[in-house]
């Protein structure tokens, strides 16, 4: 017969007892530092956790690679889009001069920016690579006003946990947690390869995080929300792209 | 235990890692690659998205969403369980005793006496049952020691975080590109590995060899007939 020995079965289970045990500790001690992520429920929690919180320890304060000149893609690749609304085509006919970008929520003083607004911020600009979720990728230079500028200036609050930021498409929101928004690297970006952004890169704003997946990277932002708590935007869960069944953090 | 949670963890692995393929089945060399810029080699089969010029008339539902999630969940646990089993391995002298060759096999004639004897389709000996001969050991061996840390390696190199913190990872592999296209190539490899291995456990008797994974007792075929008859 099958002689499994009882230490054999006493070890096996006090490992099982720790490792459950393990995961609840840890899983407290994620929730007390901030290392949960908004979509850290259902059965691919715990990996989303792992990942988030790993990354989050690990990479607050580096720089996504930026590339030499001559690295630029020569053909930058444009994703495929949705339509564009009627009244979008209204603020392209008219060079984006009444385009709004609006800062509430969590801020001392809410701001409604023009694009030329926006231009006399700071500028910075970055030559990074765009990396699809499908696989792809292209280097471009972009051009832009670091995040962290616009939240200063519109006097951004100490208790604020996260950024959500509007698409002029509807179905596209997202957000950012404070590591990502106050990052150097992430920029309101309005200019690419020495030009105006094209329309079919997400032009006239498109938020820029090169930490991230392309599909952080919203096109068409026209507004920033400012909030203490991401539960009351959609479902809950940080962003539209968990609503589709993509993760919340896409920095991988 | 170790191996029957990194056969869950493959399989999934492998799932998801295909359905995520499929949205682009496209393969480059370096940095950058896209619709635009030539390929590598591609995969001729239908894609997820619409963009991609597969020559084929119609796009296959998008699964990336779940494929995403379960792929890093189960690569996670995958990585817990191979450290789990490395210190094990260590630990208790499995590596050394049972995946190291023998003292008298580490010499290439070692290699050419097992090969030999495959090609002349002679059975196996019966110490056979009990360890494994010199080329299993070496494929093991290269199957934990360097195709394991390899995918690892190169699944890493695909994080746009990751690669901020530590970006050797992806610059030694010559790129992103790069380290996506040996990511896919290992993970063939790996596959290759899995059907030698499970058509040898099929050919060494299927139903002896799972008691024997599970109990973690073997029995030689002689013996194992005799226990039956009583």
């Amino acid at each position: 017969m099958n002689k499994i020995s009882r230490r054999k079965f006493v070890t096996t289970g006090l490992a099982a007892t720790a490792g459950v045990s393990g995961v609840a500790a840890a899983a407290s001690l994620a929730k007390r530092y901030g290392l949960l992520p908004p979509d850290s429920g259902g059965v691919f929690g715990p990996g989303e956790t792992l990942t988030y919180a790993a990354q989050r320890l690990l990479t607050k304060h580096s720089l996504a690679r930026e590339f030499p000149r001559t690295m630029i893609s020569k053909v930058p690749f444009p994703n495929e889009m949705p339509p564009l609304s009627d009244d979008f085509k209204r603020f392209q006919a008219g060079a984006f001069a009444d385009w709004r970008l609006t800062v509430d929520g969590m801020v001392a003083r809410p701001v409604s920016l023009s694009m030329s607004d926006l231009r006399s911020f700071p500028q910075r600009s970055q030559i990074t690579e765009v990396v699809c979720e499908e696989g792809w990728s292209y280097i471009a230079e972009w051009i832009g006003t670091p995040l962290i500028e616009v939240l200063n200036a519109s006097g951004i609050l100490p208790q604020a946990r996260y950024i959500v930021y509007f698409s002029m498409d509807p179905d596209w929101w997202d957000s950012l947690d404070m590591a990502d928004a106050v990052h150097p690297q992430t920029l309101l970006t309005y200019a690419m390869n020495q030009g105006d952004l094209p329309v079919s890169f997400g032009g006239p704003i498109r938020m820029r995080v090169p930490r991230q997946l392309g599909y952080k990277n919203v096109k068409f932002i026209n507004r920033l929300t400012i909030t203490d708590s991401i539960k009351s935007f959609g479902k809950g869960l940080g962003s539209a792209s968990p609503e589709g069944g993509y993760a919340w953090y896409a920095g991988i | 235990m170790t191996h029957w949670i990194t056969t869950i963890c493959f399989i999934a692995l492998l799932i998801s890692g295909g359905e995520i393929v499929i949205s682009h089945p496209r393969f480059y060399w370096g940095e950058t690659g896209n619709d635009l810029t030539p390929v590598l080699f591609k995969i001729p089969i239908p894609s997820s998205r619409n963009l991609v010029p597969t020559g084929y008339g119609y796009v296959l539902p998008d699964q990336n969403g779940w494929s995403r999630y379960l792929h890093f969940e189960a690569a996670w646990a995958a990585v817990l369980t191979g450290i789990v089993y490395a210190i094990w391995g260590f630990l208790t002298g499995h590596f050394r005793s049972n995946l190291f060759p023998a003292p008298t096999d580490r010499k290439w004639g070692a290699f050419l006496d097992v090969i030999a004897k495959h090609i002349r389709l002679r059975k196996s000996d019966e110490a056979d049952a009990f360890s494994y001969n010199v080329l299993q050991r070496a494929a093991y061996l290269i199957v934990i020691f360097v195709l394991f840390p390899l995918v690892i390696w190169t699944g890493l190199a695909l994080s746009p975080a990751f690669n901020s913190a530590f970006p050797a990872g992806v610059n030694l592999l010559g790129g992103r590109q790069s380290a996506r296209t040996l990511h896919f190539l290992v993970s063939v490899i790996l596959v290759l590995f899995l059907i030698i291995h499970v058509a040898m456990i099929v050919s060494a008797g299927f139903a002896s060899r799972m008691r024997a994974m599970i109990t973690g007792i073997s029995v030689a075929p002689a013996q194992q007939t005799e226990e039956e008859r009583t």
